[in-house]
């Protein structure tokens, strides 16, 4: 549990936080958002005291942190920030065992830290392990970012704006991710954004900052049915609640038939397959059914017929989970000028698609009636 | 001229060297952590390269003595600059987003330092080495005059009895000398920067 209690912070005259209290839950997500300059950053990283408040206490599982080492105190908090920083010096499993190294861990611990999680994000330890951060793309560098926070299990997660620098679609698929490991690893997280989308989609609750002063902490149902004032209405924009809000999931409207093959066939056999169905695109899925990315007909005619599939996958398509709001597979399709949305379930095996066809036919029926 | 002389020459620059880097580095180190240490270690460094070498030589003769500690001392306190300014200046340059990182991760001053700032500066220290190295091979001619030996007696002799000869492959020597330190140490440089991932 995270606490403030009265926290005030100057900069010469400048109030910066004027007297500001909040509980953390333990395992909750808190998203704080608001304009720049409002203090985000600022209380963000009162947390693991690179800022020291004027007046006021925090408090972690009711300890005050102000008598705790600075050092130790970081070192059981994760931290991520917007312009990544990772270590160019060292290599991504470097990079991901710092803070374990810094806690003394054996170099197998370590070892298996890294594999770990480069596995829970789909990034293949021998492919990515011993490079250079330089060397991968900005998405990919803060998914390490996020890893290196998370690799000594710290209970505490702080996030600035980490997905800030990254495009619309490469931003999608790590809040998505952030979504799964959350589920996965309940851990506490204090998150910083000023998209109020990330932060309805993202948030137990969240918290709107203006001016130093916190103005709504609410979870996001509450915040769009009741902003506290025109300024928060203002960011929540059209997604105000105006009454007829739709409580339709993925699942609800999702194509469930779907063609998944193995990434190990090879490229005839996808065109066949394809030819015999009379479809354009294949999914492709892992040896453990887990979702690996999508092949289209036109890459498969152009490559060696007796290669196999792996090498065609893209990843263009965007996924979502069967369980989120049916409007995400809108606003993804929108978004990534793709055909299909991918639909996962918990484990990440694919349990259907959502096309532009599927997404008209529910908003038919929404606006229409009668069923679909 | 002979072998010997050559050899006596690069001796005696590698020794100072040496020793550059052992003082400059601790130096360069002590005005990043130290702001107001930091000014007056910059400053004296600056003031010591104003000096013309001769003078600097002629006053640690005098407490010194002649012979090869005295050259070696004088390179030293020559060619310190590069190496402190570098120094400071590499790990003042390493981004603020890395240094925020390191701190936030829980890395201590010690640390930090020795786990990612001086790794990252060393490409820009090592610059300063190159450059004190290869000063110093143009510099340790002067040494001849306070019985340093090296190629500079070479040069001396050459002027004075006129034999363009002596002079010419005096001169040829010491170019090779910088040359070759100077691509040598260039490469290494190069190495060390693709070896950390960084692209040019
Ligand atoms: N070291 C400092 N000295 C003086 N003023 C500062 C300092 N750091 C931050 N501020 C001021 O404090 C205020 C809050 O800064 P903070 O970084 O917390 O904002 P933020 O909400 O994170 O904004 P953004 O969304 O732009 O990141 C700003 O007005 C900023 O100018
Ligand atoms: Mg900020």
């Amino acid at each position: 549990m995270i606490e403030f209690k009265n926290v005030t912070k100057k900069y010469d005259n400048d109030t910066i936080l004027d007297d500001i209290s909040f509980t953390v839950q333990d395992g909750e997500f808190v998203v704080f958002i608001g304009e720049s300059g409002c203090g985000k950053t600022t209380t963000l990283r009162m947390i693991n005291r690179l800022i020291k408040p004027n007046k006021g206490n925090i408090y972690i599982n009711g300890k005050d942190i102000a008598d705790e080492d600075p050092v130790k105190l970081r070192r059981s908090i994760g931290y991520v920030i917007q312009q990544i920083g990772l270590f160019p010096n060292m290599t991504i499993a470097q990079n991901i065992s710092v803070v374990p190294k810094l806690l003394k861990y054996s170099k197998e611990k370590c070892d298996e830290i890294v594999h770990d999680l480069l596995e829970m994000v789909n990034l293949p330890f021998d492919e990515y392990a011993h490079k250079y951060p330089s060397e991968l793309s900005g998405g990919q560098q803060q998914r390490i970012g996020v890893l290196r926070a998370l690799a000594a299990s710290p209970p505490i997660v702080l996030m600035d704006e980490p997905f800030g620098a990254l495009d619309p679609i490469t931003r999608a698929s790590l809040q998505e991710d952030m979504k799964t490991l959350q589920k996965k690893l309940k851990k506490t997280i204090i998150f910083v954004t000023h998209d109020m989308d990330e932060a309805l989609y993202l948030a137990d609750r969240i918290v709107f900052m203006d001016g130093g002063e916190i103005v709504q902490m609410a979870e996001p149902d509450e915040m769009l049915a009741n902003p506290a004032n025109n300024l928060v209405k203002s960011f929540l924009g059209e997604r105000v609640n105006n009454g007829h809000h739709l409580e339709l999931k993925v699942k609800d409207i999702m194509r469930t038939k779907v063609v998944a093959v193995r990434k190990s066939r090879s490229v005839a056999q996808c065109i066949k397959i394809m030819a015999n169905r009379s479809i354009d695109s294949l999914i492709i899925k892992n040896e453990d059914e887990t979702y690996l990315g999508m092949v289209a007909i036109s890459d498969c005619l152009t490559a060696p017929k007796n290669q196999s599939i792996e090498s065609l996958v893209n990843r263009d398509c965007p996924i979502v989970c069967k369980e989120d709001d049916a409007k995400t597979c809108y606003d993804k399709l929108v978004e990534s000028k793709q055909k299909y949305c991918v639909v996962l379930d918990e484990e990440r095996k694919t349990v259907g698609i959502v096309t532009w066809a599927t997404v008209a036919r529910a908003i038919a029926g929404a606006v229409w009636g009668g069923d679909e | 001229m002979t072998l010997n002389m050559v050899v006596e020459h690069l001796m005696i620059v590698c020794v100072a060297v040496i020793f550059t880097v052992l003082l400059g580095l601790p130096l360069g180190i002590l005005a990043y952590i130290n702001k107001k240490a930091g000014k007056v270690i910059l400053w004296m460094v600056d003031i010591l390269q104003t000096i013309p070498a001769l003078a600097l030589l002629g006053v640690i003769m005098i407490v010194f003595g002649a012979g090869k500690t005295t050259v070696i001392i004088g390179l030293v306190l020559y060619s310190l600059l590069p190496i402190v300014h570098n120094t400071y200046l590499g790990l003042t340059e390493v981004g603020p987003a890395i240094k925020d990182a390191a701190i936030g991760m829980g890395m201590s001053k010690l640390q930090r330092l020795i786990m990612v700032e001086l790794p990252l500066a060393f490409p820009v220290i090592f610059t300063g080495i190159r450059i004190a190295a290869v000063t110093s091979i143009g510099v340790a001619v002067f040494g001849s005059f306070v019985g340093g030996g090296g190629l500079g007696s070479i040069l001396y002799r050459g002027i004075h009895i006129q034999n363009m000869r002596l002079i010419l492959s005096g001169t040829l020597a010491l170019m090779v000398m910088a040359v070759v330190f100077d691509f040598g140490m260039s490469w290494i440089e190069k190495k060390m920067k693709t070896g950390m991932g960084y692209k040019n």
